[in-house]
C-alpha cells in the first residue's frame, strides 16, 4: 500500500513504549537516575542518525513479528531487560494503543499530529540531554519534510496501510475497558458526538443550487449523530498545540495496565486465514531486520552498572502465568495452521454447490530463515 | 437458536434513553431479538419528539472467513433473481471472499480469491472486487497491487490476468489497480502510481464469452489514483455522459463511451480524495473524504446539491437505478439513504434524506443495494468478520 507508512508506525509505537516503560519503571521504585539512564539510553539508540535513514527509506510494512523483534533490542538497549512474557505483554499494550488513536484519528493527516505529540511527550523525558534532544527535533524536521506536502489521499493511504497492519487485533486492555473506549468483545468504541474533523461540516445540511451556482434552497435533515464544529486546527510546527490529545501520556503511576488475554477466541478463524496464506516475506524480512538493526548503535553496558529486570506484571508469579497461559493464537513465535470447523462447514456446503478447492499452502516451517528469525528473537 | 446478548442501557441527560447494542457476533440474529434494539440512533440534543418512524431493520447478517479491510468500495453485490440467489464479495487483505446467499441472507457457498503473485516478494494486497454485469455475460473482476483478473461469475475459472507495468520500478513508484466498472461490453478500471502523479484507466474489450479479452483503450485524464468508477447505460442518445471516473485529488472525469472513449468535461477537486462514485439518469453523486455528496449535472458539470452527508470520510455510494435512491456510507458509522430526482419545474437536481442507520462502533467500508427497487442493503464495516444486512419493514 503506501511506502511512506513505517516512519509513523515505528515512531508512535515506539513513544507508547517509552509511555508504559516510564511507568513500569516508577512503579516498580526503580531509582531515578537507573531509569533515567534507560529512558535516555532508548531514546538515543531510536532516534539514531543511521537507524532513522534506514527507517525513511520508502518501503513496504513488515510483518507484526518483524517489527516486535525490531522493538525487543530496543527495550534491550540499555541496563534494563525484560522477560518473554513482559516483552509480549509491553508490545501488545503497544500495538493497541496506537491502533487506538489511528482507529480515532478525526483526518488521516491527524495521526501526524498523533506522532507529534508522542515526539513533545520524548523530549519531556531527556530533558537534561542536549544531544538526543537534537536528535529528536531533527527526525521532527525530517518529518515534517516527508509529511508535510502528502496530500490528503496519500495519507488516506498511509492510514489504510496502517489499518491493515492492525487488522484482527482485539486484544483486550484493562484500562481502556474501564474508560469504556473498548468494548467486552474487544473492539473500540466509535463515539458519534463530539467535534468533527478539521476541514468537514457538521452533517445535517442540504444546500441546493442553480445553474449559476447560486443557492436557491436550504434543508437540514436528522443525522443521528451529536457533532459540533471543529475548534481549531492543530499545529504541525516544531512547537505548538496539537488540540488533538490521542498521543499523549495516558498512563500513570497508579493505574495498573493489563491485558486480557481471554475473549480472542471469537476470532480465531481470521486469524487463521491470515497463517495459511504462504509467508515469503521471511527472507525479505530478514534483510529489513538486518538493515534496520544494523544502524541501531547499542551502547555496551560501561563500569559496574548492574542490569536490572523490569515487570509489566504486578508480581513474577504473574508474570510466569501469563507466559503460560498465553493462547497460541497471539503467540509471536509460531504461526499455526489449523483445520477449523470453519473450514468443514464450508466443505459441507460447498459439496452441495459444486466443485471446491482447498488453498492449502505449504508453510516455511523449517526454512532456515526462520531459524534466523528464531535467533534474532533471543537476541 | 441460541444468542447471547449484550446490551448497555445510557441514559444520558436530556437525551432519550439509548440503547447501544454490543456487537451481537456472527452466525445471525433474528429479527425479533433486533425490533427496537438494532441501528441505534441517539436523537439530537434538545429533541423532544420520538425517534423517526423505523425504515429498515436489521436482518441476520451473514459471517465470513475474514474480516473487511479498511478499504473503499469494499463490498460487491450480485443480484440473482431468477436463481434466487445473492452473491457477496469482500476484500479481507490478501484474499478476497466471494460468498452466495439464499433470500434469508442463509450463506450457502463460500469461495477464497488470491491475488496472483508477481515478481517481488512482499504479499499482493487486493484492492476490489467486483461484478461487471456485460449484456451476454457476468465477469468478476479483481485489482491488486500486481495487476488485474477476471473470472466467470462464480469466480472459478480465471479468463484473464493483466499484469500492471510495474517493472523494475522502485517501490514508490509502484502502480496499483483500483476502480473497476462495466461500460456496454467493455469493463474499465483504474489505475495509480503511489507516490508519483499517475491515474490512468484502462478499457478491456470483452467478447460474448470465451477468454479474448483484448486491452483497447488507456485513458489520460487523471494525475492521481483512481479511486472509483460508476457507468449508466447511454440511453440510446448520442452526446450523452455514460461514465464518470474519481481519483485521489477529488477530479471527476465525465465520459461518453464507444469504439474510442471521449473526454466530455472535469469536475475539479477541492483538497480531499473522492473515494465513491455514482451515475444516474444525467445525475453524478460523488462522496469524499471530508463527508460531504455533492450532486452534478453530469453534462456541464456544474454542482447542484451539496450535502453535508457525514461526519468522517465516505467510504462507498451505492445506487437502485430504478427508483433513484443512493446510499452512503461512511467512516462514521453511519449509513443514509437518499432519494434523487429532478424538479418539474427547473428540472434541476433535488434530493431528499430517506433513512439514516447507525452500525454501532464500526467503521464502514462497503454499502451495496441488495435489490433494484432499494429494500434493503447490506454493509461491511473495518475488522468486521460478517456482513449486515438491512431491510425495510
Amino acid at each position: 500500500m503506501s511506502v511512506r507508512t513505517l516512519p509513523l508506525l515505528f515512531l508512535n509505537l515506539g513513544g507508547e513504549m517509552l509511555y508504559i516503560l516510564d511507568q513500569r519503571l516508577r512503579a516498580q521504585n526503580i531509582p531515578g537516575d537507573k531509569a533515567r539512564k534507560v529512558l535516555n539510553d532508548i531514546i538515543s539508540t531510536m532516534f539514531n542518525r543511521k537507524f532513522m535513514e534506514e527507517l525513511f527509506k520508502p518501503q513496504e510494512l513488515y510483518s507484526k513479528k518483524a517489527l516486535r523483534t525490531v522493538y525487543e533490542r530496543l527495550a534491550h538497549a540499555s541496563i534494563m531487560k525484560l522477560n518473554q512474557a513482559s516483552m509480549d505483554k509491553l508490545y501488545d499494550l503497544m500495538t493497541m494503543a496506537f491502533k487506538y488513536q489511528v482507529l480515532l484519528c478525526p483526518r488521516p493527516k491527524d495521526v501526524l499530529l498523533v506522532t507529534f505529540n508522542h515526539l513533545d511527550t520524548i523530549k519531556g523525558f531527556i530533558q537534561d540531554s542536549p544531544t538526543i534532544l537534537q536528535q529528536v527535533d531533527e527526525t521532527f524536521r525530517q518529518l515534517t519534510e516527508i509529511y508535510g506536502g502528502l496530500s490528503a489521499g496519500e495519507f488516506q493511504l498511509i492510514r489504510q496501510t496502517l489499518l491493515i497492519f492492525f487488522q484482527d487485533l482485539h486484544i483486550r486492555v484493562s484500562m481502556f475497558l474501564k474508560d469504556k473506549v473498548q468494548n467486552n468483545n474487544g473492539r473500540f468504541v466509535l463515539p458519534v458526538s463530539g467535534p468533527v474533523p478539521w476541514g468537514t461540516e457538521v452533517p445535517g445540511l442540504i444546500r441546493m443550487f442553480n445553474n449559476k451556482g447560486e443557492e436557491v434552497k436550504r434543508i437540514e435533515f436528522k443525522h443521528g449523530g451529536n457533532y459540533v464544529p471543529a475548534p481549531k486546527e492543530g499545529s504541525f510546527e516544531l512547537y505548538g498545540d496539537r488540540v488533538l490529545k490521542l498521543g499523549t501520556n495516558m498512563y500513570s503511576v497508579n493505574r495498573p495496565v493489563e491485558t486480557h488475554m481471554s475473549g480472542s477466541s471469537k476470532n480465531l478463524a481470521s486469524r487463521t486465514q491470515e497463517s495459511i496464506a504462504p509467508n515469503p516475506l521471511a527472507k525479505e524480512e530478514l534483510n529489513f531486520l538486518a538493515r534496520l538493526m544494523g544502524g541501531m548503535e547499542i551502547k555496551k553496558p560501561s563500569g559496574p552498572e548492574p542490569g536490572f529486570r523490569l515487570n509489566l506484571f504486578t508480581t513474577d508469579e504473574e508474570e510466569e502465568q501469563a507466559a503460560l497461559t498465553r493462547p497460541e493464537e497471539l503467540s509471536y513465535e509460531v504461526i499455526n495452521i489449523q483445520a477449523t470447523q470453519d473450514q468443514q462447514r464450508s466443505e459441507e456446503l460447498a459439496r452441495i454447490m459444486g466443485e471446491f478447492e482447498i488453498m492449502e499452502q505449504p508453510r516455511l516451517s523449517t526454512s532456515k530463515g526462520d531459524d534466523l528469525l528464531a535467533m534474532m528473537d533471543e537476541l | 437458536m441460541c444468542v447471547v446478548s449484550m446490551v448497555a442501557v445510557d441514559l444520558e441527560g436530556p437525551y432519550e434513553p439509548r440503547v447501544r447494542r454490543a456487537d451481537l457476533g456472527a452466525a445471525g440474529v433474528t429479527s425479533d431479538l433486533g425490533r427496537g434494539l438494532q441501528g441505534s440512533e441517539p436523537s439530537a440534543p434538545g429533541d423532544s419528539e420520538a425517534p423517526p418512524y423505523r425504515m429498515f431493520r436489521w436482518e441476520r447478517s451473514i459471517p465470513l472467513r475474514g474480516s473487511a479491510a479498511a478499504l473503499c468500495n469494499n463490498l460487491s453485490v450480485l443480484q440473482l433473481p431468477a436463481r434466487n440467489l445473492t452473491y457477496f464479495g469482500v476484500v479481507h487483505g490478501p484474499s478476497a471472499q466471494l460468498l452466495s446467499a439464499a433470500p434469508e441472507g442463509v450463506p450457502l457457498a463460500q469461495r477464497q480469491l488470491h491475488a496472483k503473485e508477481g515478481a517481488g516478494v512482499s504479499p499482493p494486497l487486493i484492492t476490489q472486487v467486483h461484478w461487471c454485469v456485460l449484456p451476454f455475460r457476468v465477469l468478476l473482476v479483481l485489482t491488486s497491487h500486481r495487476g488485474i483478473q477476471m473470472y466467470e461469475s462464480n469466480g472459478y475459472t480465471m479468463v484473464y490476468w493483466h499484469a500492471l507495468d510495474s517493472g523494475d520500478a522502485s517501490p514508490v513508484q509502484a502502480v496499483f489497480a483500483r476502480g473497476i466498472a462495466a461500460s456496454g461490453h467493455f469493463i474499465c478500471v483504474g489505475e495509480g502510481a503511489k507516490g508519483t502523479w499517475s491515474g490512468r484507466v484502462l478499457v478491456f474489450d470483452i467478447p460474448a464469452k470465451g477468454p479474448n479479452i483484448v486491452l483497447s483503450e488507456e485513458l489520460a485524464g487523471h494525475q492521481t489514483p483512481i479511486t472509483d468508477i460508476a457507468t449508466e447505460p447511454a440511453q440510446g442518445q448520442d452526446c450523452v455522459a455514460d461514465m464518470v471516473t474519481a481519483d485521489d485529488s477529488g477530479l471527476l472525469c465525465v465520459w461518453r463511451s464507444g469504439p474510442e472513449f471521449t473526454l466530455l468535461t472535469r469536475i475539479p477537486g477541492f483538497g480531499v480524495p473522492c473515494p465513491s462514485v455514482q451515475l444516474w439518469q444525467g445525475i453524478i453523486a460523488a462522496g469524499y473524504g471530508n463527508g460531504q455528496v455533492h450532486l452534478y449535472e453530469a453534462a456541464t458539470g456544474n454542482l447542484h446539491v451539496q450535502i453535508n452527508a457525514h461526519a468522517r470520510a465516505i467510504c462507498a455510494l451505492d445506487l437502485a437505478p430504478e427508483v433513484g435512491k443512493l446510499l452512503s456510507a461512511g467512516e462514521d458509522t453511519f449509513v443514509h439513504i437518499w432519494k434523487l430526482s429532478r424538479s418539474p419545474e427547473s428540472g434541476y437536481i433535488e434530493v431528499e434524506h430517506c433513512h439514516g442507520e447507525c452500525v454501532s462502533d464500526t467503521q464502514l467500508c462497503g454499502a451495496r443495494f441488495c435489490d433494484s427497487s432499494g429494500s434493503s442493503f447490506a454493509v461491511t464495516g473495518y475488522d468486521l468478520a460478517e456482513i449486515r444486512r438491512f431491510s425495510s419493514v
